[in-house]
């Protein structure tokens, strides 16, 4: 149910993202990888939009394309009412405190040889004229938000554990309280026991702070906790979008159908009796990507008409989008 | 019909250390486990648990120093593996125990093409000579799936995706008909529908050779699937084994019961918010002289601080290493 007072605080409109590919003394341009093949999706306020996908699928590229953090090669994207895909250097930075982003791998994402408190201190220092005694308050007061001791302050990342280090890559995402920020499959590199935990604060936040989450992850079961719509992708493209519980109770592109079908139920006891599509082959090279729709290679479902005409993204049910020929 | 009771590799109190500069890690604590022919038994436990590491300590495929196998025994085909001679481990390994590494990017080397590293086992192995072992390399690359088999011999393993690379690996494993394969997290690089045709694969496979298989994942999910039984590990220990439908129907541990109830279910109504585990799992810088999951356990009592559980039978088929009773809602009589 879409509500009427529900306004979109993120609007992305045709994103498309090629890579060019050069080859030659000259490097000339011979190709582009199409990691975001014209894309579009909103993100209302207070809410999470789950991105699903599997690797190589070009979600993490939407989600740095949405911060502006590559250059897109052609669409718009709407934050608040601007659009940041032509903004200036200088507007660009203004704009920055109100997106951040929370990454994958909290190891690579913290500088090793900085302390926590300036970890989580240094967008305070770029964007904010704080003194001292304040930035080290407001450090004290995001330390507490995630959940780390401030006595942690003085430490260095390789002093904590993997969760802790997310926690802290958590706090500096907060540190300007921006109201969107990209999650680019923040608990993959967490164990199971751990996940929960940074996905119960991330709600947490979420309630306390009012923000807005694209989370972006290939964990099926984990999205569908925590986010409230859902857009699968596939090679570049979105195939469908639509309600978390209506995407995953009744999905209606063969590749979410196979994909959903795909996760292993931790239950042995219906182990035997789950109805399973098993996609033959691989994902295709997104540098030469198959004509007609991307997922014709692999859909079980697959006609003529697939391998020559791109389906339409088309509204088919309230909020509900999906791009294949053969949905009702 | 084979011998039920016969078991091909028995593992009782294995314990290994390793000796470093801030003193000593003890990964693995007095590890028993069995595996009958034929069954596939699933190790699950979090990183850290040291689920790799008792894998690695049985084919001695840890650099020693600074791992050292302190005590127990090792029964493999009615020998103990850690009185075999080194060229005999060098037979067991790849030969009677295949092993399937995590990650297929890093397992395979990249300057030899993937019909010459299946090759080497065969002919080291099997004795066979070079024709006969590339014809036996394109029936296994065929075998576990892989199109148009005697060309891609040919081929370097950056020429395979994520997946093939893992089915060359498996091939690799299989290729000469090992009694016991180890598989140490073998999906979790790949992605989900990747990962259901290898569990497809792996369920086809052992219906065709029958051989024992010891799958090591995190990935509860995954063992509810094709496991026999599971053994759930927790900083060296395991601290429960039973068949998969007890275990996940019944689970006594609290870790255990705590790791079902963090997993969010696709198919039932969303929690409002996830059960999680607080705390981190303990470093692991001493020998374990309490339970070592008391910090993070709910159920914990003065018992549990002082000493560390051993496994304790609750059915037939099923052992916990706990001192509370979760039948009863209490902590076990002492003695």
């Amino acid at each position: 149910m879409l509500d009427e007072k529900k306004k979109p605080l993120v609007q992305v409109k045709n994103l498309k993202m090629h890579f060019p590919i050069n080859r030659g003394i000259l490097k000339r341009q011979v190709g582009a990888v199409k990691a975001v093949d014209g894309i579009s999706f909103d993100v209302f306020e207070g809410e999470t939009l789950g991105l699903v996908g599997e690797s190589g699928c070009g979600k993490s590229t939407v989600g740095r394309c949405v911060l502006r953090l590559y250059e897109v090669t052609e669409g718009s994207i709407d934050i608040d009412g601007t659009d940041i895909a032509t903004l200036s250097g200088a507007e660009l930075r203004a704009k920055r405190p109100e997106m951040q982003m929370i990454f994958q791998d909290p190891q690579a994402s913290l500088n090793p040889r900085m302390t926590v408190g300036s970890i989580i201190s240094e967008p305070l220092d770029e964007h904010l004229n704080m003194s001292k005694a304040e930035k080290r308050e407001k450090v004290g007061e995001l330390m507490d938000a995630v959940g780390l001791a401030r006595r942690f302050a003085d430490r260095y990342p390789h002093e904590f554990s993997g969760g802790q280090r997310q926690r802290i890559g958590i706090a500096r995402a907060l540190a300007l309280n921006p109201k969107f920020i990209v999650c680019d499959e923040p608990i993959a590199a967490l164990d199971v026991s751990i996940q929960a935990q940074v996905v119960n604060l991330l709600e947490d936040l979420q309630e306390k702070l009012g923000l807005t989450y694209l989370f972006i992850s290939h964990d099926l079961s984990m999205v569908r906790h925590l986010a409230t719509r859902v857009a699968v992708m596939y090679l570049g493209r979105l195939v469908e979008l639509g309600d978390s519980e209506t995407l995953y109770m009744t999905p209606k592109h063969p590749y979410t159908q196979a994909l959903l079908s795909a996760v292993p139920h931790p239950d042995p006891a219906q182990a035997g009796n789950i109805d399973r599509v098993i996609l033959q082959g691989d994902v295709p090279s997104p540098a030469n990507p198959p004509p007609g729709c991307t997922f014709s290679t692999r859909c079980p479902r697959a006609e003529a008409v697939c391998k020559q005409n791109s389906p339409e993204w088309r509204e088919i049910g309230e909020g509900h989008f999906a791009a294949c020929h053969f949905i009702e | 019909m084979r011998d039920q009771s016969a078991t091909v590799l028995d593992v009782a109190n294995l314990k290994t250390v390793f000796n470093t500069r801030d003193g000593e890690v003890h990964a693995v604590n007095n590890v028993s486990f069995h595996l009958k022919p034929g069954e596939l038994l699933g190790i699950v436990g979090e990183s850290g648990s040291g689920k790799s590491v008792t894998m690695m300590s049985l084919l001695k495929l840890l650099p020693m120093p600074p791992a050292e196998i302190r005590s127990g025994s090792i029964e493999f085909d009615g020998r103990d593996i850690r009185e075999v001679s080194d060229e005999d481990l060098r037979k067991i390994r790849g030969g009677d125990i295949g092993f399937i590494f995590q990650d297929p990017m890093t397992s395979l080397n990249p300057v030899f093409t993937v019909g010459f590293q299946l090759i080497e086992p065969l002919r080291l192995h099997m004795g066979m000579n070079k024709k006969q072992a590339r014809k036996r390399a394109a029936e296994l690359l065929e075998l576990v799936g892989i199109p148009d088999a005697p060309a891609r011999l040919k081929d370097f393993p950056h020429q395979f995706s994520g997946g093939m690379r893992q089915r060359v690996m498996i091939a690799i494993a299989l290729a000469c008909d090992p009694k016991v394969l180890i598989a140490d997290e073998p999906t979790t690089a790949l992605d989900v529908t990747i990962q259901a045709q290898i569990l497809e694969l792996v369920k086809e496979l052992r219906q065709k050779l029958g051989m024992a298989i010891i799958w090591i994942t995190h990935d509860l999910g995954v063992i509810a699937e094709i496991a026999d039984r599971v053994a759930v590990m927790y900083a060296g220990q395991i601290v429960e084994h039973a068949d998969v439908k007890e275990l996940f129907a019944n689970p006594q541990h609290p870790y255990t019961r705590a790791l079902l109830e963090t997993l969010p279910r696709m198919g039932e109504a969303r929690a409002a918010r996830l059960p999680s585990i607080e705390g981190q799992p303990p470093n692991l810088d001493h020998e374990p002289v309490h339970c070592e999951f008391a910090p993070r356990c709910k159920h914990v009592f003065d018992r549990c601080r002082v000493e560390n559980p051993q496994r304790r039978d609750v059915s037939a088929a099923h052992d916990v290493a706990c001192f509370w009773d979760t039948n009863a809602g209490g902590p076990l009589d002492a003695g």
